[in-house]
């Protein structure tokens, strides 16, 4: 076995969708908050289309996301694990991660980013809504509007920061990318970053990327 | 007046540079509107269709003399009738002529992000230039009098101009024109003021304690003034704000979250970077792989 199978096709093409909306998204968006930024309005054929297109493509990554967290929320259980490799993060910030607890599938800082979008995406989506001028203006008053587009740009900042934190993460740790664009990782790969995810999955003589259920075998 | 080169801006939306500015030598203007003497003929309202060539949608009769029953984008002004039975019992009709009220500080144009969409010339007057305007409803939120009107149809917000048109050349705007009684009066903002002022007297030596000018100091200002006989109480003439001011919301959305959104989005760009350049990647070592093998070896003989 010299392949893990870390992410299948299914939550590869799931994970493309969304990080392709995000994009578009924190494009328009940002044209739409910072003047300095406008100019970015001209790739999505300016400024109207810009105010027209930016909401369809959060509901399509509204739905996406959904999908991922349909496939990734089992391996995001927060345990104590988390709270130990949390404590070692300043190891783990330097590449010395032998002396770091084993962690499973994804580590404390993967499910933070993950928990974190859970709640920002369905928070973006909602005050997106109420200042969804076409459609929604009808049924909102302009105070509720004034607090939705505050509390919209808000959560599109802190998205920004953990996609940045995600983004850069993933360079950082050499392979993860090859784990999101092919969809495996090596076994070495798998020892150094999720030990636990290994053993389980050579427990069970599974190939990736969750335990064999009922695969048998001790647990090391 | 986008189409001439105005070159009198003093504000413009979502702009860092100074705009055009250099033919500013212009008298503030105002317009004075004078409750008291108006008689809601709605002439005001026949002008500014007529000049400006709007025609809204005929609507339904709702049992308000109110026609039609808001502002909308094909509907600057309005006359907004109030029945108010003051302390002694005696029945006022109070008619107000609502509009754009040209904001020393615009809400609007503080909360536009378009670029040129919404600007402000050196005479007061804040207009909105169509052609950049994204349609997004932002000036609908940064108003503090809810006046702008977003167009289903052409995704352009709209609201009085105050005939910058004619303005610019030296005439008053239409409803000052056509109305009859002298209730809408058109001048230098100092002029306005002082008229304003010779009214106030006399509504005050006419029983109408407190009489007074609007022009509230919230936005800085307003460069459409009214007078009313009921000052203390702005909001009894169709929910004239008493105290209007830009909501602390939009002042926090377009005033300190900018630089601060931008700041920590640049603050974590920049530690990824030089955490890359002083720690740099974190790579699999051939150790690791040897030790992976071994491990999913052990794991296949146990079997």
């Amino acid at each position: 076995m010299t392949r893990l199978v870390r992410n299948t096709t299914a939550s590869r093409i799931n994970h493309w969708i969304t990080a392709g909306c995000f994009m578009l998204l924190l494009l328009s968006g940002l044209s739409m908050f910072h003047p300095m930024l406008f100019w970015l309005s001209e790739l999505f054929g300016g400024g109207q289309w810009t105010r027209a297109v930016h909401p369809w493509i959060g509901t399509v990554l509204l739905v996406s996301y959904a999908g991922m967290i349909v496939q990734f929320w089992r391996d995001n259980g927060w345990n104590r694990d988390d709270v130990a490799w949390m404590r070692a993060i300043d190891r783990v910030l330097v590449n010395e991660e032998e002396r770091v607890p084993e962690v499973g599938r994804f580590n404390a800082g993967q499910k933070a980013v993950f928990w974190s979008m859970a709640l920002l995406v369905p928070v973006l989506f909602l005050t997106g809504i109420v200042i969804w001028e076409v459609y929604f203006a009808a049924y909102t008053t302009i105070e509720q509007r004034r607090i939705a587009v505050l509390i919209h740009c808000l959560a599109a900042v802190a998205a920004i920061i953990v996609w940045i934190v995600h983004v850069y993460a993933a360079i950082w740790v050499r392979g993860s990318v090859r784990s999101m664009t092919q969809g495996y990782v090596t076994p070495g790969w798998a020892w150094r970053h999720h030990r636990k995810w290994l053993r389980r999955l050579a427990a069970t003589g599974s190939s990736g990327p969750r335990p064999r259920v009922g695969g048998g075998g001790p647990r090391p | 007046m986008s189409d001439l080169q105005s070159q009198d801006y003093i504000r413009r939306s979502a702009s860092t540079l100074t705009p055009p500015s250099i033919r500013n030598h212009e008298q503030e203007v105002a317009k004075l509107i004078d409750v008291s003497r108006c008689i809601g003929c709605k002439a005001c309202q026949a002008a500014c269709m007529e000049w400006n060539d709007l025609r809204a949608e005929v609507g339904y009769f709702e049992g308000s003399y109110d026609n039609p029953l808001d502002l909308g984008p094909s509907t600057w002004t309005l006359m907004r009738f109030t029945e108010w039975e003051d302390e002694k019992g005696n029945l006022e009709w109070l008619i107000r002529k609502d509009g754009c009220m040209h904001c020393e500080d615009p809400g609007c144009l503080k909360a536009c992000p378009a670029p040129g969409a919404i600007v402000q010339y050196a005479n007061g007057i804040v207009d909105f230039i169509s052609e950049n305007c994204i349609g997004c409803g932002y000036c609908v939120t940064g108003c503090p009098f809810d006046i702008p009107r977003v167009s289903p149809v052409d995704h352009k917000s709209y609201k009085c101009t105050l005939c910058s048109d004619r303005v610019g050349v030296g005439l008053e705007p239409a409803c000052v024109k056509a109305c009859p009684t002298g209730a809408i009066m058109f001048g230098s903002k100092t002029d306005m003021t002082a008229w304003a002022g010779e009214r106030i007297v006399d509504l005050k030596s006419r029983g109408f304690q407190n009489a007074g000018l609007y022009d509230p100091p919230g936005v800085g200002g307003t460069h459409v003034m009214y007078v009313l006989h009921h000052a203390d109480r702005p909001s009894l003439y169709a929910g004239l704000p008493d105290r209007p001011r830009i909501s602390p919301f939009v002042e926090a959305w377009k005033g300190i979250l900018k630089p601060l959104a931008l700041a920590g989005i640049a603050f974590t760009a920049l530690a990824g970077f030089f955490h890359w350049v002083v720690v740099g990647p974190n790579e699999v070592q051939p150790e690791d792989e040897a030790r992976a093998r071994r491990q999913l070896q052990e794991a296949e003989d146990r079997k």
